[in-house]
């Protein structure tokens, strides 16, 4: 294995569960709800993920645990700001804060118990090419799902008519309300969506990306996806090319310290913020798609009229 | 955005678990903070099970309440306050960024006592206690050197701070004590805990050719990669064995408990005194865990060392030793001072780094 292939490999773990809840959370944000909980709610599947396939001994349920375990963590947000309209900033932030006690007191018996690691799925023939196969084609699941989310999003949001009434409620609830579009019942389902996607993450990261548990293991990846998706003007392909550049710029720096190219390591470190940050505000400067993309009732509360 | 959520859990976190122990008004209070989870697996964990251990030791006469996950900063200046205004008599602050805050804290409150693990401020109420782990990580040098294949380790560390770099430099005086040619691989990740990101360190280094790696960070994530990919890391802080069986050459094992048995005496007895406390292998703060995965002779030189330090016949950082451009440090037989050691800021020879600035 070259070191270019191995450095792809190490890129792609890195930066699959930033794409797969950042995807998750622009849907959420798309109809117009901002949820700060994806720390919370990608720490909760991580939890989930671990303890149902200690349990069931199978990864496959555990990436199912931690998908279900997102998405009913999510609804607990849901409900709090959609049926009884709490503010959004305040309770996205108390699910992070719930969810990172939560999943600490679920966790405890987990601790230092080592993991089932999810296996590489390895299509037949394909898996055999040079560089693309092994980078394309023997990757886990987490992987497949996270490229079936982003052309999955992409489409649903930007060539399907429900997709075009999501973003219709994101823009302006209370003209989608007048047209008869039922606004919290396709939030409800949007930020579980989004919940779950944070779950899947969360469970990439205890089964494939370090297959063990430990209590605050997402160290903050959760707010980086947030800020992924708002430097990347909500538009799928963006949050997938700023996750990829975050993992990469992540991976790199790391190299090359090892290499010592004599920068120092603080500023490495750095890289991948800034580099991510300037990239993704470049790509976007154009200050009327991005308020077209923007979407207008993001955090605000909507009460239907009677 | 992260350090204001980590702030909001901070002092969420503080309101319960003081909350919950507040009942026990005639208990005397020992009150402790970790910068990471207490079931860590690695350094916060370590404390922790000194904690555990003075619990059991004192029953019913202490209350231990503690606050984890405490990030290093401003924040970790309001989590101490809170403990002190919340009855505790002593508190220990674990982590050497702490520091500051906790001096900040100490001077408020003169009449609780404080004291502050792997740091160099002290005061009236302020104790310093800390660890020789470096006496350790001269032992994983000399082991680092007999294992590797390519004359060289990596080394996963967190902050440039003078604690960090005296550990790197141990390890490469042991190394070059059985290798003159050993090179020694240094790698920043900036954090004490991130699982991803020490895994990803540890990929990378062994995607590099690296064949041994020792982590000064908290988590086992470092010693999982070498697990999967079949080559050889120490433990930090706890016995990673678990997580290692087939990796793990030793560990240096902190145990802190002890310290914390001896100064709670002293503080029931009225005798607590501030001091500089800086035990080692011979004192049993810190253990190497078994001498695993390495042939017999490895072994029972990693023993003998081990024998040597607690006897005091072998200091780690004995003379002749150059810094890392070549310029004497130490002549023929010197033996480096504690100060020098603590304020550490500078490689010794055959480091591979930039130590950054």
């Amino acid at each position: 294995m070259s070191i270019f292939e191995a450095i792809l490999l190490t890129v792609i773990t890195a930066s699959t569960p930033l794409v797969i809840a950042a995807l998750g959370e622009l849907v959420a944000e798309r109809s117009g709800v901002l949820n700060l909980g994806v720390e919370g709610m990608m720490i909760m599947g991580a939890v989930a993920a671990f303890a149902s396939a200690q349990i069931s001994g199978s990864p496959y349920i555990g990436l199912l645990g931690g998908i279900v375990a997102g998405a009913l963590f999510s609804l607990l947000f849901g409900f709090l700001t959609l049926t009884l309209v709490a503010n959004q900033v305040a309770t996205g932030l108390a699910l992070t804060i719930l969810g990172l006690g939560v999943s600490g007191m679920l966790g405890e018996g987990y601790v230092g118990v080592p993991g089932v690691r999810l296996a590489p799925i390895v299509i037949p023939y394909l898996s055999d090419i040079p560089l693309i196969g092994s980078v394309l084609f023997r990757q886990d699941l987490t992987f497949y799902l996270s490229l079936a989310l982003l052309f999955g999003v992409s489409w649903f949001l930007f060539r399907s008519r429900t997709g075009l009434k999501l973003r219709a409620i994101g823009d302006s609830h209370g003209s989608a309300h007048a047209l008869g579009i039922r606004v919290i019942r396709t939030r409800y389902l949007a930020v579980m969506f989004g919940g779950a996607c944070a779950g899947l993450a969360g469970a990439q990261l205890s089964l494939v990306y370090t297959p063990q548990w430990v209590e605050n293991m997402s160290s903050g990846r959760g707010w980086i996806t947030l800020a992924l998706v708002v430097f990347a003007s909500w538009r799928p392909w963006r949050v997938f090319a700023g996750g990829y550049l975050f993992g990469a710029v992540t991976i790199l720096q790391l190299h090359a310290q090892a290499f010592g190219v004599g920068i120092p390591a603080q500023f490495l470190s750095m890289l991948p913020y800034a580099a991510t940050i300037v990239v993704l505000v470049i790509i976007s400067h154009n200050r009327r798609t991005t308020l077209i993309n923007t979407p207008a009732s993001l955090g605000k509360p909507f009460v239907p009229e009677r | 955005m992260k350090k204001l959520a980590f702030a909001f859990a901070a002092s969420a976190a503080a309101v319960l678990s003081v909350g919950s122990s507040a009942q026990a008004a005639d208990k005397t209070k020992v009150c402790f903070v970790y910068v990471g989870s207490h079931t860590d697996g690695g350094y916060s964990q370590a404390h922790d099970l000194g904690r555990q251990q003075i619990q059991k030791e004192f029953g019913d006469k202490i209350d231990t309440p503690y606050l984890e996950n405490v990030p290093e900063g401003p924040d970790a200046e309001r989590a101490i306050e809170r403990l002190a205004r919340s009855g505790c008599k002593l508190i220990f602050t674990t982590s050497f960024g702490f520091m500051d805050a906790t001096v900040k804290v100490a001077a408020k409150f003169p009449n609780v006592k404080f004291e502050h693990g792997t740091g160099y401020k002290s005061g009236p109420n302020l104790a310093t206690y800390n660890s020789r782990f470096y006496e350790g990580r001269y032992i994983l040098g000399q082991i680092a050197a007999k294992t590797s294949k390519n004359h060289g380790a990596a080394y996963i560390a967190s902050f440039p701070i003078p604690e960090v770099v005296m550990g790197i430099n141990a390890f490469e005086q042991g190394a070059r004590s059985i290798d003159p040619d050993f090179k020694l691989k240094v790698i920043w990740v900036n954090t004490w805990f991130d699982p991803g990101k020490e895994a990803d360190a540890a990929k990378a280094m062994v995607d590099q050719g690296v064949d041994v790696l020792t982590q000064h960070t908290d988590t086992t994530a470092p010693m999982q990669v070498a697990e999967e990919r079949g080559i050889h890391a120490f433990g930090q802080a706890s016995d990673m064995i678990a997580a290692g069986p087939k990796a793990q050459l030793t560990a240096i094992v902190d145990t802190w408990g002890n310290y914390y048995s001896k100064r709670v005496h002293a503080l029931l007895d009225g005798t607590w005194k501030s001091e500089q406390s800086w035990d080692g292998l011979k004192d049993g703060i810190l253990k190497m865990a078994d001498y695993t995965n390495m042939p017999d002779d490895v072994k029972k030189m990693a023993q003998d060392t081990e024998a040597k330090i607690k006897s005091g016949e072998l200091h780690p950082f004995t003379g002749p030793i150059n810094k890392q451009d070549g310029t004497p440090w130490l002549k023929a037989g010197e033996k480096a001072d504690d100060g020098t050691l603590l304020g550490m800021n500078f490689y010794v020879e055959g480091v591979d780094d930039k130590l950054p600035k």
